[in-house]
């Protein structure tokens, strides 16, 4: 009798311990979940306090940004200019000229890996491309002001046209190069995910390879590779080392590659580095511009995250 | 017939032609990342290298009693206050008797750091004896004297080009023909802190910096992590809201890294006062970022452990946690502690979140503690590269190389113990 009852208490005891143990092993997966609200609450919060002095719709349509508000209020200019079209189209081009580098080359080097490569060229080749991914984007920054920047300028002066010293292209290239992996891996996966059936038939009607690869494993790979780029153009566009090292910080409404464009992270960091008070429009202005930065590259997550997950459910 | 035939043949080859040039395509596009990958670590390691070396100039102080201690008594404040820095161009005059105008006064002093008296009140400090006495000894040469050795100022540009003017280079080269100039291994760069003389400035800081970064990161994010990897995989019903944490872990891996600094920046630093700039603020900061790639490693190590195992626990009479804690946690271990030593490595070179908590400030001191101001190793690369001295160009390059081996080290470090500890089922 008395066994019994020890059994059950220490059944209970135990069942109390593992309560415990499950209630801590919930909290911490909380962790991700209050990050996530951390970020939009103290993003939306700034943000709200800064468009209760600056419009949404200049924040949004506004195509001059000089953040400059003026330390006496007689002073010139002393509004200063929030309108973010000018960062957006800067952070657009670079991130453009950043996938026209990585998409080919990374779509091509997946290609060539996932069909043609033989194993141990795969073993060497794969680990080296992922490299690319692991150095730390500072040092694609300090590359591309050093190396790439005066490159382009040197050759584009030598070729006639007019290049600013901080260009557009010099960032993006460097972008692109670091996003090559990302891309190539993603695509790698999917590439490899097509049944070999489907080659095999395409072989069997007398397709070459490259044939087979272009009509019958592209078409068949396109959802995930549209996401794997997706992911890519998130990622370039929330980069932010390579453009502030690389990129110009004059806010400039323009198109051309050559010429020294800005962008939503490095007017982030620009607002933010250096002693200013907590309250003002050109501190809040950097959360509304993290807030967008937020949103977008959320966006872009979810589609891609989207497209891929049901390509996958298409041959499992 | 014969027609159709040799037409085929023109096509076939076409199609074999364009097989060809599709291969091709691959090789080149491999070809052009690995290229650029060894054209930027070749440029940094070629830029780097000569940080490692520095130069020093042999001159045969008079350590004079009069200047150094004048009352006599080896007073340890009047030994600190003397005039050091007058002894070592005392003696660099004294080598060329002909300079008398202040102005060549002043650019012969420009030969030498300006920070040689500290090392000569160093060196008296440890050795009283010295005082009285005349010796030879090394002294750190300035920025200018450390580009000329290093070829980085060429004498046949015209003089008015250059750095350093033609007296100067005369007077490098008498230094260097007498053998008073020596090139030795730069200790000072590993072992002290920042600096505004590119000569002077060393990374320890900054690596100390990194370090405590690191050590909060990991304190934080490694328990967090694989907790709710462990709730995700072996607890989790698949409800709502576990498929809502899953996918918010998933979105949160992919959120700009400035994102997060700017999380810190409004919740740590504005409304819960936790000191700025300091490795306790980064560490946090770091943590959250690094949770998703520590969450996901070790769910998918936790995957791979059977289930046999669990049964076999449940079987004689285990509970859910004892089973987890006692038996499918240890096997996953390998695998998890992979995934936060990738986890770290990223931590590491990550710059941009820290900027947003202040961790970009010209710090001298080392630190000591979590809550001391620091820097960390890539801010460190970012402002040195900011740097308008040519001397920074090589501190930059040299601290990037110290970089890449932590990093190569980390994720040798990751293989190693993936290839040692992993248990194929």
């Amino acid at each position: 009798m008395s066994t019994t009852l020890s059994i059950t208490r220490s059944g209970r005891r135990r069942n109390i311990g593992e309560l415990a143990i499950r209630a801590v092993l919930i909290a911490c997966s909380f962790a991700a979940v209050l990050t996530t609200v951390g970020i939009v609450f103290s993003l939306m919060f700034e943000a709200v306090r800064f468009f209760e002095q600056v419009a949404i719709t200049e924040f949004m349509f506004g195509l001059e940004w000089s953040p400059q508000t003026a330390i006496r209020s007689d002073q010139v200019g002393a509004s200063g200019a929030f309108g973010a079209i000018p960062l957006i189209t800067g952070t657009l081009l670079i991130s453009a000229i950043a996938m026209f580098v990585a998409a080919p080359l990374g779509l091509m080097s997946a290609i060539y890996l996932a069909e043609y490569s033989s194993s141990r060229m795969r073993n060497v080749v794969k680990p080296l491309l992922e490299m690319l991914a692991g150095i730390p984007t500072v040092v694609y920054g300090f590359f591309a002001a050093l190396v790439i920047a005066p490159f382009i300028r040197d050759a584009g002066t030598g070729a006639g046209f007019e290049v600013a010293s901080e260009s557009a292209l010099a960032a993006g290239l460097a972008m692109g190069i670091m996003i090559v992996p990302l891309v190539s891996s993603l695509s790698d996966d999917v590439i490899s995910a097509v049944p070999q059936s489907l080659r095999d038939a395409s072989y069997g009607l007398g397709a070459t390879q490259a044939e087979t690869i272009r009509k019958v494993v592209l078409p068949a790979a396109i959802p995930g590779i549209a996401g794997s780029i997706l992911l890519a153009t998130s990622r370039a566009i929330g980069e932010t080392m390579i453009v502030v090292m690389a990129a110009g910080l004059a806010a400039k409404l323009t198109l051309n590659p050559l010429d020294a464009v800005t962008t939503i992270t490095v007017q982030i960091v620009t607002l933010l580095t250096g002693d200013q008070e907590f309250d003002s429009a050109k501190t809040l202005a950097a959360f509304a511009l993290g807030l967008l930065l937020f949103v977008a590259t959320l966006i872009l997550n979810i589609i891609a995250l989207k497209i891929v997950e049901l390509f996958r459910e298409q041959y499992d | 017939m014969t027609d159709l035939i040799t037409k085929s043949d023109g096509r076939l080859k076409g199609r074999h032609a364009g097989e060809r040039r599709f291969k091709a395509y691959g090789m080149i596009a491999i070809l052009i990342s690995l290229g650029f990958l060894a054209l930027m670590v070749s440029t940094i390691l070629y830029q780097g290298f000569p940080a490692f070396k520095r130069n020093l100039v042999g001159l045969d102080i008079n350590f004079d009693a009069v200047v150094i201690d004048p009352d006599g008594n080896r007073e340890s404040s009047a030994l600190r206050s003397a005039n050091y820095t007058k002894l070592a161009r005392a003696s660099l005059r004294g080598l060329f008797p002909d300079v008398k105008k202040r102005r060549d006064k002043r650019k012969l002093n420009n030969i030498l750091s300006s920070e040689v008296g500290y090392e000569l009140r160093a060196m008296v400090l440890a050795d009283h004896s010295l005082i009285g006495s005349t010796k030879r000894v090394w002294l750190s040469a300035s920025g200018e004297t450390e580009l000329y050795f290093k070829g980085y100022i060429s004498a046949d540009l015209p003089e008015d080009q250059r750095r350093l003017d033609n007296d100067q280079i005369g007077w490098l080269d008498t230094l260097a023909h007498d053998g008073r100039i020596q090139t030795r291994f730069n200790t000072p760069f590993l072992t002290s802190g920042d600096s505004r003389e590119p000569e002077l400035a060393g990374i320890l800081g900054a690596l100390l910096g990194s370090f405590l970064t690191l050590l909060v990161c990991f304190a934080l994010s490694f328990p967090i992590g694989t907790l709710a990897a462990i709730y995700l995989e072996e607890y989790a019903p698949k409800s709502r809201l576990n498929r809502l944490i899953e996918v918010n872990i998933n979105n949160l891996a992919a959120v700009p890294s400035i994102v997060f600094g700017l999380l810190g920046l409004a919740i740590l630093l504005n409304t819960f006062g936790l000191p700025r700039s300091t490795p306790l603020v980064g560490g946090m900061v770091l943590a959250l970022m690094t949770l998703p790639t520590i969450i996901i490693a070790s769910r998918a190590s936790l995957r791979a452990v059977p289930p046999s195992i669990r049964e076999a626990a449940m079987g004689i009479g285990a509970s859910k946690t004892q089973t987890t804690f006692h038996h499918v946690a240890p096997l996953a271990m390998p695998g998890m502690l992979t995934g936060a030593i990738i986890g770290m490595a990223q931590a590491l070179g990550e710059t941009a979140p820290l900027l947003m908590i202040g961790m970009v400030a010209f710090i001298v001191d080392l630190p000591t503690g979590i809550t001391d101001a620091a820097t960390a190793l890539p801010v460190q690369i970012f402002l040195w590269a900011d740097s308008p001295e040519r001397g920074f160009v090589e501190k930059t390059s040299a601290a990037i190389v110290v970089l890449l081996v932590f990093l190569i080290i980390m994720n040798l470090a990751a293989i190693v113990l993936r290839r040692k500890l992993e248990i194929r089922w």
